[in-house]
């Protein structure tokens, strides 16, 4: 049997902390972004990007990005309001939401920007 | 002027069944409660007369003509068998249909339904063996109750979990171990990356673990991990007891102590006590996860009891946020179809009759929310793929030895679980088969996960292939 690996994670390590949906993968490349965002579209959900300060993340409400994206369905320019969010607070982490209006729920959310 | 019906003379003795509860030109109400019954009759009984006294034997009729009978509107009142068809291929038994009027029913009483159904009716003389195959709840009842006290949405919202299906873990070993303890391996599991910890259903308040030192320890490791984490979590707080005050005295601590969710076991704590505790957890923001003990035991016999879908539209009804539906791929019994035919039932707002799912009616469940399947039992990392295809997002995908048996403990057992589920989830949403391609998607994803590569190494030949007992019948043609 191999050796025992111990699992690191502390309260005094900011980088214990996760941020849900795929926070245990590594962060995406651009090409990923692209294709969850086209899933996104192609449920029929709308877009709509958030941000937050990492400390302050455990909140409901994170700062909304201009309004949700309701009808956008081009891929390329959600990925650049994204992107623009990013650009804006690069310590914050984005996040990227679709809401799913008929269930009343987010269909997906996810960090797709981890703050810097 | 208004014509009156003619009255009846008395008439005493027994009388065939079939003469008055087996009307095949009756046409279904909107508000009649529905119901299909497998009849396996006696040697010599024939097919209607068999449906026609389940019919009676579980609405109005007894096994003599009584006098006051005439004192009330029988015509109304009974229940009718009102279409028999084959099994596909078993000539032993048929399908009867029933049709029962709502009046036949207390409102929002889940006990008084399935006292009628599957009351006395059960251990009659005339048939073999008789099982409740189905049942439609007419909207008009289904509005009468409480229902899932939260539901999928609310629940996604209170523990931020958007996307993907959830993870839990249910703590061994189930029995013995103390309450420090226990909370250790909670705390382990939620570190690690899992949503939520589930107590045992064998675990209640025994000498070696009682409940209230559970509670503490348990929820001392729930806000440790959460900090740690920033992630919510939960551990379903068993409080299925032995009496009913017992069980708000134990929910009302929960609450106080902040758990989001507590546990019941709705079959071995009955109808009445869940209603009532689903009741209590709407009125006080709790989530309620519900077990099912001894379901085995109704609905495993293909030919006596009660299908599973029956007892999931009872739970709904009842009230829950999460229910135990089988795997489908893991140790316990469940066919595919049919399971899938069942998480509809639990989580759908209309769900159309599909045989080839073993759904024999329509059932709308107008506003009542739907509550999340839980598929527990023998799975780890490499049933994820197939759990992930089965059951959507909207499940807990709930292990045991599949996170607490990694090599490397439970937190490296969780965090394998968590990175197989979103490598799974990420797959899936850029179009990927993942039950075809799992292979493939779990091995790049342990390639960064040392605990998934460990898990993967662990599990590897682990499988539950066993035919199933009760399978559908064929569909018919």
């Amino acid at each position: 049997m191999s050796e025992i690996k111990d699992y690191a994670s502390r309260l005094s390590d900011p980088a214990s902390r996760r941020f849900e949906t795929f926070s245990y993968l590594p962060a995406m490349t651009p090409k990923q972004v692209r294709k969850q965002v086209q899933y996104i579209v192609a449920r029929g959900w709308n877009p709509a990007i958030e941000h937050t300060e990492p400390e302050h993340m455990a909140g409901s409400y994170w700062y909304m990005w201009k309004l949700p994206l309701f009808g956008e369905t081009g891929v390329a320019r959600i990925l650049a309001e994204a992107e623009s969010c990013h650009r804006a607070h690069p310590g914050h982490h984005v996040r990227l939401i679709g809401y799913d209006n008929r269930r009343q729920t987010q269909g997906t959310a996810m960090v797709i920007f981890r703050a810097r | 002027m208004a014509k009156f019906a003619t009255a009846t003379k008395y008439s005493a003795g027994v009388k065939d069944y079939r003469q008055t509860y087996w009307q095949p030109d009756y046409r279904v109400k909107d508000t009649d409660l529905l119901a299909c019954f497998k009849i396996t009759p006696q040697a010599g009984v024939d097919r209607e007369e068999a449906a026609a006294a389940v019919a009676a034997e579980s609405s109005t009729g007894t096994w003599t003509t009584v006098w006051t009978d005439l004192l009330t509107d029988l015509e109304y009142y009974m229940g009718r068998a009102y279409r028999i068809e084959d099994v596909p291929g078993d000539d032993s038994c048929f399908y009867a249909f029933i049709a029962y009027p709502i009046d036949l029913f207390e409102e929002g009483s889940v006990v008084n339904v399935f006292t009628s159904l599957v009351g006395n009716v059960f251990g009659f003389k005339a048939i073999r063996a008789l099982r409740l195959e189905d049942v439609r709840f007419p909207i008009a009842y289904v509005m009468t109750c409480g229902g899932p006290p939260n539901g999928i949405q609310v629940e996604r919202d209170r523990m931020n979990k958007y996307g993907r299906p959830m993870l839990g873990c249910t703590i061994k070993p189930k029995l013995g171990l103390s309450a420090k303890n226990y909370g250790r391996a909670v705390y382990e599991c939620l570190r690690g990356g899992l949503d939520f910890t589930k107590d045992d259903e064998n675990v209640n308040s025994q000498p070696f673990m009682r409940w209230r030192d559970r509670f503490d320890y348990v929820m001392e490791a729930v806000k440790k991990s959460e900090a740690e984490t920033g992630e919510k979590k939960g551990h379903y707080l068993n409080v299925t007891s032995p009496t009913p005050e017992e069980m708000y005295k134990r929910a009302e601590f929960a609450k106080q102590l902040g758990a989001p969710i507590i546990m019941h076991d709705y079959l071995t704590g009955g109808f009445c006590a869940n209603t009532g505790l689903a009741n209590w957890c709407r009125n006080n923001g709790m989530l309620l996860h519900i077990h099912r003990a001894m379901h085995a035991v109704i609905d495993r016999n293909p030919y006596h009891g009660i299908h599973f879908r029956v007892l999931t539209k009872a739970l709904r009804l009842s009230g829950g946020d999460h229910l135990h539906t089988g795997t489908v791929v893991g140790k316990l019994e469940g066919d595919r179809q049919a399971t899938l035919g069942w998480i509809d039932l639990l989580r759908e707002r209309c769900v159309k009759e599909d045989r080839s799912r073993g759904i024999f009616f329509d059932q709308d469940w107008g506003a009542m929310p739907g509550a999340m399947a839980v598929a527990s039992g023998g799975i780890h990392v490499w049933h994820m793929p197939a759990l992930l295809a089965i059951f959507g997002d909207d499940a807990v995908f709930q292990f045991g030895g599949g996170t607490l048996g990694h090599p490397w403990g439970n937190a490296a057992g969780a965090c394998a679980n968590r990175v197989a589920l979103e490598a799974c989830v990420q797959a899936r949403n850029e179009g990927r088969q993942v039950e075809r391609e799992g292979k493939e998607i779990l091995t790049a994803a342990a390639a960064h996960s040392p605990e998934l590569k460990m898990a993967m190494q662990t599990w590897k030949e682990i499988k539950f292939e066993f035919d199933v007992v009760d399978k559908l019948a064929a569909a018919a043609t």
